[in-house]
């Protein structure tokens, strides 16, 4: 009965958003077929667009690994977006200053980031366990401080020689550029940084004794407390670690990507990520696919923009309608346990 | 006129809150509801005020059958419910108050329940300035708005739940003077209580609950000890565990440690032997509780004058205790004792001192199999506190106390638990005070207390008002304490 269900919800729950998704290309007078060719045409139909799908995997990774710890604490950190930024400037910062050999300049970027990144994510934490603001307003705040400190950076102190625009700085010297291949954009290096990461924070949740405490807290801060756990403290671990690994998302996208500081190098990947952790039930190993597919959705938009003359903001659509029936098919399955009766183990 | 109930039964889950419940109340009458926490008053109450629809049974008013399907329903029907504290929206005025949830129509508007209230404040000598916002009104006195705001709604059947637990002495004679005019002037009131002194003195009958059913009603006044008869069962008599000689040396002091509660703070001097178990018998909310969790340590109490060992530990944190073998076992054992959605073993993992970075999951593991043998929990290594009952939950609870606790602090023990568990709980207890473990647990069960401790405080309205060697201790004695008359 309890596997039968399972399979039925698995079922529903891949069916009902690609109905729903088909239904919205007929609604904008796509042809559904066409548009799921170039889907994976477009994600997946060449090295370089398979190349270009994993560069935006690999921010989404590295943003979903950070929430992980939040989520497992029992937060929720939409400071996020702020920490990426945060991680990029302070990359950024090391990149403009900092002459020396390539993987002297991107240790040195990756710790600066790290620390950014734990900065910003420290703040909202301490904001919520000495302040009492809640994490999600605090949050919000810090992610409007961090988007102006960028934009000031740009425009000000950073500004490329002659010209004040938001373009963007001038370029990192190439010695602070993720390496890559020939003839594609992503860097395998920041690739594996993404899965290893990812690997070492399950690793951390699950299998450590610190890990656990940050997930009684989550789960029950007044139990936890009552083992003798300092809950307040183990909120604000959480918030320095996502910080810190959110802090990375920036490192990559500032020099792996863009190669220098844009105002929108966060690039919104941190609220898509909170979906994608979302979507996973909070299950580090369903991050990877869900992730990928995340990053072909939004890869596929620019085909759809091209071939078929729809907006490129389409696959965000596409991504909200599979998040919210994915949502709505585990409310509903949540409701419909607990109309059964539950089992009662006798007491002995 | 008269109120009539009809078996009324009302069940939660497995619990039957009221057993068929069949009671006359007349007009002009003031009918007292007795009984200890959990007898059901409560259900009652809220079943007639429309809060909880029964499950069977039905409410007449001069024979005509009333749906009580909402509280705005109840009202309209004639039925209203004065709460311990009034629900009221704090930053609107007397009058705006009276306001919200009356039917909008053309008889319920400002102007007329400026003029009601002042006709009511007249009629009963209360003093409340329609415009005044309602912070600033005293409890007593926002009781007094809601009389009027129900009588103004056309309430003929006034209920009383606890109302005097949360005002002073003299606000409470003036309630009291307001509800015997309300009856004189053909109201019936139901007064909602476990104090038997105020009983005896407002009621005209009184209805004794216990466990969801109506033990008997009596006419007032009649002697004490016959509702403490009808109020608590007094089959078994046991007799107390042992006497204090056999106790060692003094293992916890209170001295003049404040004790902050609901009503006000009492000051308490007490010692604890070692291997003493000591009862705090009382109703629900009279103290016991906020003793146990301050010399437990907890963050929200007053924690000082507490001396371990004659060592002054005031400045220790709850933490700090745990190192020195204090131990605190929550009443809610599902919301505050266990974490769902972990395992037992990453309960055992939590509560081990292991320090090292990776946990060894194996150890923790073999750990969880031998405590899950030793206190025959029905369970695996991979069960979640859900999945467990009550007795199973407890058991854990108990495993998951390191070894040799000095001072194990608990609430409601066996609440919740069969008798076998509950015997088996004890036997362990037992064994723990034979190795030096001090007790002090709270309960409501008589038998509980009076066959396992060594000593029993009772506690009424925040204050302990009689120590008890457990020799001494008999229902009666003990169902007159709870009830406030010593």
């Amino acid at each position: 009965m309890f596997v039968r269900n399972d399979l039925l919800f698995l079922g529903l729950g891949i069916l009902v958003p690609v109905c729903a998704s088909m239904l919205v290309f007929l609604f904008v007078d796509a042809p559904p077929l066409r548009a799921t060719e170039l889907f994976f045409e477009g994600a997946f139909g060449s090295s370089q667009r398979m190349g270009d799908t994993l560069m935006i995997w690999v921010p989404l990774l590295l943003a979903s690994s950070a929430l992980i710890i939040t989520f497992s604490a029992g937060m929720w950190n939409i400071g996020i977006e702020g920490q990426i930024i945060a991680g990029a400037v302070a990359a950024s910062f090391v990149a403009r200053e900092f002459e020396a050999s390539t993987p002297v300049v991107l240790t040195a970027m990756i710790v600066a980031g790290l620390i950014g990144g734990m900065i910003w994510g420290g703040l909202a934490g301490l904001l919520r366990v000495r302040g009492g603001v809640n994490e999600i307003f605090g949050g919000l705040g810090l992610n409007f401080v961090a988007t102006g400190l960028v934009v000031y950076l740009i425009m000000g102190p950073w500004s490329r020689r002659g010209i004040a625009s938001t373009g963007g700085t001038e370029p990192f010297r190439p010695q602070a550029w993720f390496p890559t291949l020939d003839g594609l954009r992503v860097s395998p290096l920041s690739v594996l940084l993404a899965i290893g990461v990812l690997i070492l924070v399950l690793w951390f949740l699950s299998r450590t004794s610190y890990g656990l405490r940050l997930r009684a807290t989550g789960k029950n801060p007044l139990a936890a407390s009552r083992f003798g756990i300092r809950t307040d403290a183990y909120l604000l671990l959480s918030f320095l670690l996502a910080g810190g690994v959110a802090g990375l998302a920036g490192v990559t996208q500032a020099a792996a990507v863009y190669h220098r500081l844009v105002p929108s190098i966060s690039g919104g990947y941190g609220f898509l990520a909170i979906l994608i952790v979302l979507l996973a039930g909070f299950r580090g190993q369903w991050i990877l696919p869900i992730a990928l597919f995340f990053a072909a959705v939004s890869m596929a938009s620019f085909q759809w923009q091209l071939q078929l003359g729809l907006h490129s903001s389409l696959g965000g659509v596409i991504q909200g309608i599979l998040v919210l029936s994915v949502l709505l098919l585990s409310g509903y399955r949540a409701i419909s346990y607990m109309r059964k009766p539950i089992s009662e183990e006798g007491d002995a | 006129m008269s109120l009539q109930l009809r078996s009324i039964t009302k069940t939660f889950g497995p619990i039957v809150a009221n057993d068929s419940l069949s009671l006359t109340i007349e007009s002009g009458e003031i009918h007292g509801l007795l009984g200890e926490n959990g007898a059901g008053k409560s259900t009652l109450a809220k079943v007639l005020s429309g809060f909880v629809s029964p499950d069977s049974g039905t409410v007449e008013l001069d024979d005509e059958q009333l749906k009580l399907s909402s509280p705005s329903a109840a009202v309209s029907s004639g039925i209203g419910i004065l709460h311990q504290e009034p629900l009221v929206f704090l930053d609107f005025s007397a009058v705006d108050n009276m306001l919200v949830g009356s039917p909008r129509d053309g008889n319920h508007t400002k102007d007329l329940a400026e003029e009601h209230l002042l006709k009511i404040c007249e009629q009963f000598n209360f003093s409340i300035d329609p415009l005044i916002p309602v912070q600033k009104l005293s409890v007593g006195e926002r009781q007094q708005l809601e009389i009027a705001r129900l009588l103004w709604l056309g309430a003929r059947v006034l209920i009383l739940d606890e109302p005097t637990t949360a005002i002073s002495g003299s606000q409470r004679e003036n309630l009291f003077q307001t509800i015997r005019s309300l009856a004189e002037a053909g109201m019936s009131v139901i007064f909602v209580s476990h104090k038997l002194e105020e009983i005896q003195e407002i009621c005209s009958r009184v209805t004794v609950l216990r466990q969801g059913r109506i033990m008997g009603t009596k006419h007032l006044p009649c002697p004490t000890s016959d509702l403490i008869d009808l109020m608590f069962d007094r089959e078994l008599e046991p007799q107390g565990r042992k006497s204090s000689d056999s106790l060692g040396s003094i293992c916890l002091e209170l001295c003049g440690q404040k004790v902050t509660t609901h009503f006000e703070s009492g000051k308490v001097d007490m010692t604890f032997r070692t291997g003493e178990i000591v009862g705090l018998a009382g109703l629900e909310g009279a103290g016991q509780r906020d003793l146990l969790r301050s010399i437990a340590g907890l963050d929200d109490t007053v924690t000082e004058g507490v001396f371990f060992r004659s060592r002054d530990i005031g400045d220790d944190s709850y933490i700090h205790r745990m190192q020195y073998g204090f131990h605190y076992l929550p009443a809610d054992r599902g919301r505050e004792g266990l974490v769902d959605g972990l395992t037992i073993t990453e309960h055992v993992a939590l509560a081990s001192p292991q320090r090292s970075i990776a946990t060894d999951w194996k150890l923790s593991r073999e750990e969880s199999k031998k405590i899950i043998d030793k206190f025959s929990i029905k369970g695996t290594p991979e069960s979640v506190p859900a999945s467990l009952s009550g007795g199973n939950q407890q058991r854990l609870l108990l495993g998951l106390i390191p070894d040799n606790p000095t001072v194990l602090l608990m609430e409601h023990p066996t609440r919740g638990l069969d008798i076998e568990s509950a015997a088996w709980v004890w036997k362990y207890l037992m064994s723990l005070t034979e190795e030096g473990t001090t007790i002090l647990f709270s309960s409501s069960d008589f038998d509980e207390l009076m066959t396992y401790c060594d000593r029993i405080f009772v506690f009424f309205e925040g204050a302990i008002i009689q120590e008890l060697a457990s020799v001494e201790a008999t229902t009666e004695r003990l169902g007159s304490l709870l009830g406030g008359v010593k």
